[in-house]
């Protein structure tokens, strides 16, 4: 299996005042192609920011992140842009949709910035599949929280992503409707074969996942397959 | 708390706070202007005027006015009357008014003169004080000569200032003083020469000129002759510049109104944010005045520095007004700094702070604790009737406001009215233009592009206040430079060919033909040779003139009743004029009876209708007619208009003078005409039209000048509101960005959203200003100027480009902040 995610000595630190806190440090691992893959830890390990810095969403003070085969130092903020739109797909615990564009306009922009044509058309049977049919014309603030993650969901399954980064996925909803998100994210997981990488508090989503990265204080505690966990 | 709050949020706080200084700075600046003018004016009336009295008479002063002014005994006098004078030296020519003096005038205040020693010894010496721009015009300097009719005097000095003139009223025809005992050498002063005689009278001794006035004016009145008073003199004045000072107010007054309206809306997206915060408070126990207070106080301290800081800029800017208006003011204005204006400025900032922010701040007063675990939009809106009362308190303030600018309650009302419908066109228009975007959105259009418009829509968007911003200043600037247009059209005859450009006055009958020729040697159209026939009124409707002086019932205007009305006659109306009632009679036979045409406005003056007996006496004879008809006369024309106009065959052989019109080709044909006209006929007087339009268009830049001023403190405040709005929404900006970018939008794709955002907000704004300044301009000019509408260009091409580029560059300077975070920071944030 080829590797679409390769993390090498990263380092991050945060200056405050004059202190430097540092927030992660020798981290190294790499994801496989297809793979399902979680990130678990306790609040303030570093989860969130070594999600981003994978993303190529911030920079890190050392080391090295090859995103689809691209080292992503070396490109600029648009490049690392035009990388994400065409390879990455993003699903926030907080839903992070745009207020005012409509379930269906949300779940085009990816591909709107990309210039489709059938824009419209392939967002309208993402949401179909996400179940939300009857809602595609309704702005964030008229949808439930999980009608509004599963529009996310829509969102970043829409540009066909190579990997899917998703953070505490289900972390604002309840437990019947995250499994439900849950359930959708892993079947088409399967389906497009999309590498799934998940932050997330829940050991027991970690575990449906194949390898568990463990953090703590910054720093990587264990990188295992499930089935040896 | 309060103090705690306002820290976090300072840098909006502070943009509050420049929306209401610009406002405050511009009234405060305009108001002290205008009171220093007052009091300069009531300090300076006596050397305004040089004299504590003038009597002042057109023509010789009648036996009766003779004897009056002999009985006071007066200190100097003049004749003063308008002449060409010739400059030996290098042949130039110019009308002038000469001014024959004797006496030590001005008796308060001074001649200003360079020499400085000529004033005192241009009478001694027998030379003449020449205009000092006209010395400047023609090089010709002190101890040069100058020809006035028959007599050349040596120049004593040339004339910077003398109390009573403005550099305005000095410029058609500038000043030349000679001492008096010249002028009948002079032979200018001939049959039909227009002069007026004044009385120079110095009487410290006299402590209530209005009394004085009541006693000697109707005495003089009767006579034909006018009483004017230091004091009256500056009761006047100072009417002229309040009415200035208050046109100025209210546009001051428009600046504060928009900052105001910027602060409103502010504190809308402020307190819509807080809502949260304020719910916490109340959970933990805060009381609804303790979370309304923190708030109120926050606004009210906002109000009261923006206030003062205004009135301090206020106090700087006001130093710039005297510069710009000195040509307007017969004397120089003193600045000095009293503490009213700077009260009122804080006061004013206050008021209008609170008053603007209550509806928004009322609803920290109705925010439910529950809205801790969810904000409900709706519910913390204060009651229907609340709303109703702050806005009522609004439009009072509004109204007292206007009301104690203008003290007239009527204009007060009107001008509270008139904003408001301003306001809610500018806004309507807005809104009616969303709502049309909305109604047909472009759904084929590219994504940035229908992203950006999707933003005027967005929750907490400003569309509304920016348009009414950018609207009303551009609406300002606009109908300025629309209306110079129509009053520039008015004047606009130099550049027509077949106008004339040249009017000789005063033309003799026995110099009639031998002017002629000359005009025809030189090439040149005689466009109008038209009689002059003087005449005063001696009955109307059956009533002796004399009777009516006396009876104080009577409804004729009293200058119907002393006029010396300059008549003419002929067979045809010209352009200027329109038949209003009645019938034109071209011609009439020897022993008909006699129908004459008057103008409209002497009808009104005089109460005379068509078919009423009028009785003229030309030179002693008497006239008996009857109103024929009654013509519409245009006098805004540049052109010869006649109140009285006699058919023909009847004024031919009564006692006359000519005015002939000519069109010379260029400005040296023009100079060479006067030099020889001057020459052979030195008592005619020369009207260069080509310079009297240039000062015209002079006055009126002068005058734009002062409103773009206005305009531009309305700018700037949109401005500073524009400013102040990008800045509120920008943390939602930078989380859709951010957004945008994580879904791998470049930087491009978020400038073009912005740019097209702001291209449109700038486009709206100012076309909506554009078009809203060319209908009042076309009712200005239908209603009040009479006058064909072709509006300029320039708002068009000029403005509405400038404008719109002034926005986007706003806009997009803003986003730069946004483009520069980092996005995991951001998501971070709002997580």
């Amino acid at each position: 299996m080829s590797k679409i995610l390769k993390i090498n000595g990263l380092e991050k630190t945060y200056s405050s005042g004059n202190k430097q806190l540092t927030v992660l440090q020798n981290i190294t691992f790499n994801v496989e192609k297809g793979q399902t893959f979680s990130i678990v830890g306790p609040s303030g390990s570093g989860k969130t920011t070594l999600l981003g810095l994978c993303a190529g969403l911030d920079q890190p003070n050392r080391g090295t992140v090859e995103l689809c085969g691209k080292d992503l130092s070396e490109l600029d903020e648009d490049q690392r842009a035009q990388l994400r739109n065409e390879n990455v797909g993003f699903i926030f615990q907080n839903f992070q949709l745009l207020p005012t564009l409509t379930a269906l306009e949300n779940v085009s922009v990816p591909l709107e910035l990309q210039g489709s044509s059938t824009a419209t058309q392939t967002s309208m049977t993402l949401l179909e599949k996400v179940g939300l049919k009857d809602r595609v014309h309704h702005y964030p603030s008229q949808l439930s929280g999980g009608e509004q993650q599963r529009v996310a969901l829509a969102r970043a399954f829409a540009n066909a992503p190579s990997i899917l980064f998703a953070d505490e996925p289900t972390g604002n909803l309840d437990e019947e409707t995250g499994e439900k998100v849950i359930q959708l994210l892993l079947d088409l997981n399967k389906e497009t074969g999309t590498t799934l990488v998940i932050i997330t508090h829940d050991l027991e989503l970690a575990n449906r996942t194949q390898q568990i990265l463990r953090l703590k204080g910054g720093e990587i505690l264990t990188n295992q397959p499930t089935a040896v966990l | 708390m309060v103090w705690r709050d306002a820290k976090a949020s300072r840098t909006r706080l502070l943009l509050f706070m420049a929306s209401i200084i610009l406002g405050i700075a511009a009234v405060v600046s305009i108001q002290l202007f205008s009171s220093n003018l007052k009091d300069n004016i009531y300090r300076q009336s006596k050397s305004l005027m040089g004299a504590d009295y003038i009597i002042d008479t057109r023509n010789s002063p009648t036996e009766r006015a003779q004897a009056i002014i002999d009985s006071l005994v007066p200190d100097a006098m003049e004749v003063n009357f308008m002449s060409m004078i010739a400059f030996p030296k290098n042949g130039g020519t110019k009308l002038v008014r000469v001014r024959g003096m004797e006496g030590d005038f001005p008796f308060y205040g001074s001649i200003d003169t360079q020499p400085i020693s000529a004033a005192s010894n241009y009478q001694d010496l027998g030379g003449a004080l020449v205009d000092a721009t006209l010395l400047l015009q023609f090089d010709v300097k002190p101890g040069d000569s100058i020809k006035v009719g028959e007599v050349t005097l040596p120049i004593s000095g040339s004339l910077k200032a003398i109390p009573g003139s403005t550099a305005i009223s000095t410029s058609v025809a500038p000043p030349i003083i000679i001492p008096y005992r010249f002028i009948d050498d002079t032979q200018l002063l001939q049959f039909g020469s227009r002069k007026e005689y004044q009385y120079f009278f110095k009487a410290p001794e006299i402590s209530d000129f209005n009394l004085f006035e009541e006693q000697i004016g109707p005495k003089l009145d009767a006579e034909g002759s006018d009483l004017d008073t230091h004091s009256a003199t500056s009761q006047r004045l100072g009417r002229r510049y309040e009415n200035v000072g208050k046109f100025l107010n209210l546009a001051a007054f428009i600046a504060l109104l928009l900052g105001c309206i910027g602060i409103a809306s502010s504190v809308h997206i402020y307190i819509k944010e807080k809502l949260n915060a304020i719910a916490i408070l109340k959970c933990m126990g805060a009381s609804r005045l303790q979370s309304f207070l923190i708030f109120l106080i926050q606004i009210a301290g906002i109000g009261m520095v923006g206030g003062f800081i205004g009135s301090l800029i206020g106090i700087g800017v006001q130093e710039l007004f005297p510069y710009f208006l000195k040509d307007f003011l017969p004397f120089d204005v003193e600045i000095s700094i009293s503490v009213q204006p700077i009260i009122i400025g804080v006061l004013l900032g206050l008021c209008m702070s609170v008053l603007f922010a209550l509806l928004p701040l009322l609803r920290t007063w109705y925010v439910s604790p529950l809205d801790v675990l969810r904000i409900d939009e709706q519910g913390s809106k204060a009651p229907q009737n609340i709303r109703l009362l702050v806005f009522g308190c609004i439009v009072i303030f509004l109204y007292a406001f206007s009301f104690w600018l203008l003290s007239d309650a009527i204009y007060a009302l009107g001008f509270v009215i008139a904003t408001l419908i301003t306001f809610t066109v500018l806004g309507g228009v807005a809104l009616l233009s969303i709502r049309t975007i909305r109604r047909f959105f472009p759904k084929q259009w590219g994504f940035t592009a229908r992203q950006s418009l999707l933003n005027l829509f967005r929750p907490n968007n400003q569309t509304v206040v920016l348009v009414v911003a950018i609207g009303l200043g551009t609406f300002l600037i606009s109908t300025l430079y629309f209306t110079k247009d129509i009053l520039l059209s008015k004047t606009d005859v130099g550049q027509m060919d077949e106008s004339a450009n040249i009017i000789i006055l005063d033309v003799q009958r026995e110099q009639r033909d031998a002017v002629v020729q000359s005009i025809s040697a030189e090439g040149m159209p005689i466009l109008d040779n038209i009689p002059l026939v003087t005449m005063r009124m001696h009955s109307i409707k059956g009533r002796m003139v004399n009777e009516l002086r006396k009876d104080t019932t009577h409804q004729v205007r009293g200058w119907i009743l002393n006029h010396e009305f300059r008549t003419t006659y002929r067979d045809s109306l010209i352009a200027s004029e329109e038949m209003a009632e009645g019938e034109w009679t071209p011609t009439l036979e020897p022993g008909e009876p006699i129908v004459i045409s008057i103008s409209d406005n002497l009808a009104n003056d005089a109460k005379v209708g068509v078919g009423d007996p009028i009785v003229f006496n030309v030179q002693g004879m008497l006239i008996e007619t009857t109103v024929g008809s009654i013509r519409q006369v245009d006098w805004a024309r540049v052109q010869l208009n006649f109140s009285v106009v006699f058919p023909k065959g009847v004024l031919e052989d009564a006692p006359q003078f000519n005015v002939l019109s000519t069109s010379a080709p260029d400005e040296q044909s023009s100079a060479k005409l006067q030099r020889d006209l001057v020459a052979e006929f030195p008592n005619v007087s020369i009207i260069d039209l080509r310079q009297v339009i240039t000062l015209i268009e002079d006055i009126l830049d002068k005058v734009s000048w002062i409103i773009n001023f206005m305009a531009f403190f309305s700018i700037f405040t949109g401005i500073i509101v524009l400013i102040g709005s990008v800045l509120t929404s920008k943390y939602q900006r930078i989380k859709e960005s951010v957004l945008l970018r994580t879904l791998g939008a470049k930087n491009t794709h978020i400038r073009q959203i912005t740019a097209f955002e702001y291209l449109f907000l700038g486009l709206l704004g100012s076309l909506v200003g554009i078009l809203l300044a060319l209908v009042s301009s076309l009712f200005l000019a239908l209603f009040v100027f009479n006058e064909p509408f072709y509006p300029s260009m320039i708002p068009f091409l000029v403005f509405l480009p400038g404008i719109t580029l002034l926005v986007l560059v706003i806009g997009l300077s803003n986003i730069r902040s946004v483009l520069k975070s980092s996005p995991l920071e951001v998501l971070r944030r709002e997580g």
